[in-house]
């Protein structure tokens, strides 16, 4: 009797923690039989490249998580990491092609054959860094703007900037990519203090972010916005400036994002990103992040990012072609958002009772 | 007389709660029969299983003496069950003509019978007085039509049982009597009514048989006649409420609390002028749309004035925000909680310290954790707010329970003024008592209240002093000594 008990209250143990952390131990499930069935898998090789991709992909996620708190849609976050990555590309690079970028309109006003205009001095990274940070920040502001003063559709907005901003990046730099990055840049992504880099700088900001929303008032108050704004607005919150800095915070997590990535990438490219949108997205959904607002957290988005690259990388292991990859992953985001709207179906924020 | 439907033993429990517990009553055709009971006593759960959208756990139901089960809502409406829901189910951007014959289109061949689907809509509308172009979109209407239509539906659908789940929550005066007439007509066609309310009168008027439920229990039945108003609530919460409202002991104080001078706002208010001292009630009594609900937000900052002064607690209001209001100390229950007082998935902690956050953070901007659960603690405990603990769910707590935790919220905010917009619709009878003694209690402390109700008799009974609206415009004031529900009431309509 005593062992049955014992067992049922094992069993109920064990349905809570899947429940609370369903994604994390899906992942890890994943991750245990795709190891069995890909020997390449586990590999340290892989493990470092999983780690390559997870990191700047949770700085974007986390971005994302912001905004669809508040209920919103950021579409833009790829089209920040090309501007800003050819911005601060084409600030610091050393040197440049000119034959290659003859025609595009940075050239000889940002940079020239002898590098960008912040070549050789000692701030040239971190100033150019800076740079695409502000990028960030200013497409953000300008989204949040639109969205919380002019009352615009967020997907519209964040659309329209997505074409704008990428499509700015490729003019820019008449579509080529800017190389010769000053080593202390690209030692981002690729030095290590104990762990590389971007572990730090995104897990660090992982924990801020985790911190603000559960223990500051400003991340009740992204909670409320996105749970009710009529309500939010009447118990006197702020909800513009709520809604704009969210929409702000998005976009320097892109920017982030877009520092890693390019780091890693050696170069400014006007097309960096172009097929992240899906991931980024996809992560958060599947982490539990609900498209309807006002639910979320840091957890769930490490979650979604982390399952995410392990689909990503595993289904790339399969030696699948491109189509196939982005069939599955397109699958696998839908049942996420199926799960989404059944569970806040259920509770009863879309139904009428 | 053969029962037109059955109910024998009906059990049902949700998540090992039990919202019905062996309830059994006879629904005889041709007959009204009143359902009342508090808020979670089981009304929602019996309806919805007589729609068919829930299923009992056990008991069973019999159709004119016949055993029968009802699969889904489609075999309920099959057997001639309508329900017209509290929030009607129609669409404001189809025609009159299209919300009605949405489900069965009259046909010619493959096509919509367009003439055929006019002239029977005209028909139906005639039937309960309501006399439109069918063509309209159902947005032009107001609320008390648009629920003329949902009965059309139900009479489109030849409906034998028609249940109503408070019908009359946002009608006015007016709309009411005329609902009123048409139920009467639908009985005399021979139909067979289930009235919903928590207006007793209502259904003292209306019904000729009574059902009480209380916890999920039916605790009473009988013909109307044989119920009084005492023994109704006395079957409803178990106890005996002698009085349906407080006395009020206190009365206002001397100085000014708010001062509001010639407000206009174009299409809103016209040239609005009052005071409310400290320790005042002030009762705003108007029909829907006199510009009640707009006076109130523009004096919270939802809405901006043209013209006029607001003097509050001494200082002049100018183009005032709900953020800088509230800094200054007002409150503002609205009269649609779920839609702007409460984040309706949020927690009840969540909710209650929502308008005070910046109050709870300390030195370092964080959020004092364990200060939010003690005052929210407190304040659960003061209004006797019944939920399972600060976490639970605010969409899970009942109508007069999620009241609370909107009025916890402010109370949080120790407010000098309260603006309480419909403060006790939807919530029962022993809430509402809760609710005028915590008024009452709010008062006495000083606090200047301004009271915005459709029930006029919560009003004579809680306040000092009466204003009638009536298409933005004062035109009536009433001091406590002149209060005449006729004379009010003729005011409100400005006869």
């Amino acid at each position: 009797m005593n062992d049955f008990s014992a067992t049922t209250s094992l069993m109920h143990g064990i349905q809570q923690l899947l429940r609370r952390n369903f994604v994390l131990t899906l992942t890890v499930g994943y991750f245990i039989v795709m190891s069995a069935l890909l020997p390449a898998f586990a590999s340290s090789r892989n493990l470092a490249n999983l780690s390559s991709n997870f990191w700047p992909l949770l700085s974007l996620v986390i971005g994302q998580l912001l905004v669809m708190i508040v209920g919103g849609i950021d579409l833009s976050q790829s089209s920040i990491m090309a501007l800003a990555s050819v911005c601060g590309a084409s600030l610091m690079c050393q040197s440049a092609d000119p034959v290659v970028f003859a025609k595009a309109p940075l050239w000889n006003i940002v940079f020239s054959e002898q590098g960008g205009f912040l070549a050789g001095s000692v701030f040239a990274v971190s100033a150019a860094v800076a740079v695409m940070l502000t990028v960030g920040i200013l497409v953000g502001f300008f989204n949040g703007f639109a969205v919380a003063y002019l009352k615009m559709p967020p997907f519209i907005v964040t659309l329209v900037s997505m074409m704008f901003f990428s499509g700015a990046a490729i003019y820019l730099t008449a579509s080529e990519n800017i190389t010769h990055l000053p080593t202390s840049f690209t030692a981002i992504a690729q030095k290590r203090v104990l762990l590389p880099i971007p572990v730090w700088i995104v897990a660090a900001s992982a924990i801020v972010v985790h911190i603000i929303l559960q223990h500051t008032a400003f991340g009740k108050k992204l909670y409320a916005v996105g749970l009710n704004a009529k309500a939010a607005l009447i118990s006197g919150i702020n909800v513009p400036m709520v809604t704009l800095t969210a929409f702000t915070l998005s976009g320097f997590f892109a920017a982030l994002g877009s520092v890693i990535y390019s780091a890693r990438l050696e170069g400014g490219r006007p097309t960096l990103g172009q097929d992240l949108l899906l991931d980024v997205i996809g992560a958060a959904v599947i982490g539990g992040i609900s498209l309807f607002g006002g639910r979320g957290r840091v957890r769930d988005a490490c979650a979604g990012a982390l399952f995410f690259t392990l689909l990503a990388n595993s289904l790339n292991l399969m030696n699948l072609s491109f189509f196939i990859v982005n069939i599955v992953k397109g699958g696998v985001i839908l049942l996420a958002a199926a799960v989404d709207a059944w569970r806040v179906g259920k509770s009863g924020g879309m139904s009428k009772r | 007389m053969t029962p037109l439907i059955s109910i024998r033993n009906i059990d049902k429990s949700f998540f090992g709660a039990p919202a019905l517990r062996s309830v059994s009553f006879d629904i005889i055709p041709n007959r009204i029969l009143g359902l009342i009971g508090e808020n979670g006593a089981g009304k929602s759960t019996l309806m919805n299983i007589l729609c068919g959208e829930l299923q009992p756990d056990s008991g069973e139901l019999y159709f004119r003496g016949r055993p029968f089960r009802l699969e889904g809502p489609a075999a309920a409406a099959e057997a001639g069950i309508a329900l017209i829901h509290q929030e009607l189910n129609l669409f404001n951007n189809l025609s009159i003509a299209d919300n009605l014959f949405l489900s069965r289109y009259p046909r010619r061949g493959p096509w919509i019978d367009k003439g055929a689907m006019h002239d029977k809509a005209l028909q139906l509308l005639h039937q309960v007085g309501l006399d439109l172009p069918p063509n309209w979109l159902l947005e032009r209407l107001r609320p008390g039509e648009r629920q003329l239509v949902e009965i059309c539906k139900a009479l489109h659908a030849d409906a034998e049982l028609v249940i109503f789940d408070e019908p009359t929550t946002s009608l006015t005066a007016a709309e009411k009597e005329r609902l009123f007439q048409v139920i009467d007509g639908l009985k005399q066609r021979g139909k067979t009514i289930i009235y919903i309310s928590h207006d007793l009168d209502e259904v003292m008027r209306l019904c000729d048989d009574i059902v009480v439920l209380r916890d999920g229990r039916m605790v009473d039945f009988g013909a109307a006649s044989e119920f009084t108003l005492q023994r109704m609530i006395a079957s409803m919460c178990g106890c005996e409420l002698e009085y349906l409202f407080p006395i009020r002991q206190g009365t206002p104080q001397a100085q000014v609390l708010l001062e509001v001078r010639h407000l206009s706002a174009e299409g809103l208010v016209e040239d609005v002028s009052f005071e409310i001292r400290k320790g005042e009630i002030l009762g705003l009594f108007g029909l829907m749309g006199s510009g009640r609900t707009e006076l109130a937000r523009l004096l919270f900052g939802l809405e901006p004035f043209d013209s006029g002064r607001i003097v509050f607690n001494g200082r002049i209001l100018e183009q005032p925000s709900p953020r800088r209001c509230i800094e200054l100390g007002m409150a503002f229950v609205t009269e649609n909680r779920r839609e702007e007082g409460l984040l309706i998935d949020g927690t009840v902690q969540d909710n209650l310290v929502l308008a005070t956050l910046n109050r709870f953070v300390d030195f370092a901007r964080f959020l004092d954790a364990e200060k939010m659960a003690s005052e929210s603690e407190a304040q659960v405990r003061q209004l006797n707010l019944r939920c399972t603990s600060l976490k639970q769910i605010v969409k899970s707590l009942s109508g007069g329970n999620q009241q609370k935790v909107v009025l916890g919220k402010w109370l949080l905010a120790r407010p000098l003024l309260f603006i309480l917009d419909e403060p006790t619709r939807g919530i029962d009878v022993g809430a509402k008592y809760e609710v005028y003694s915590l008024i009452n209690h709010l008062a006495d402390e000083g606090a200047g209240i301004l009271m915005i109700s459709s029930e006029l008799e919560e009003l004579t009974a809680l306040c000092d002093r009466l204003l009638v609206i009536h298409r933005g415009e004062i035109i009536k004031s009433f001091t406590k000594d002149q209060f005449d529900a006729e004379k009010i009431l003729e005011a409100a309509f400005h006869l």
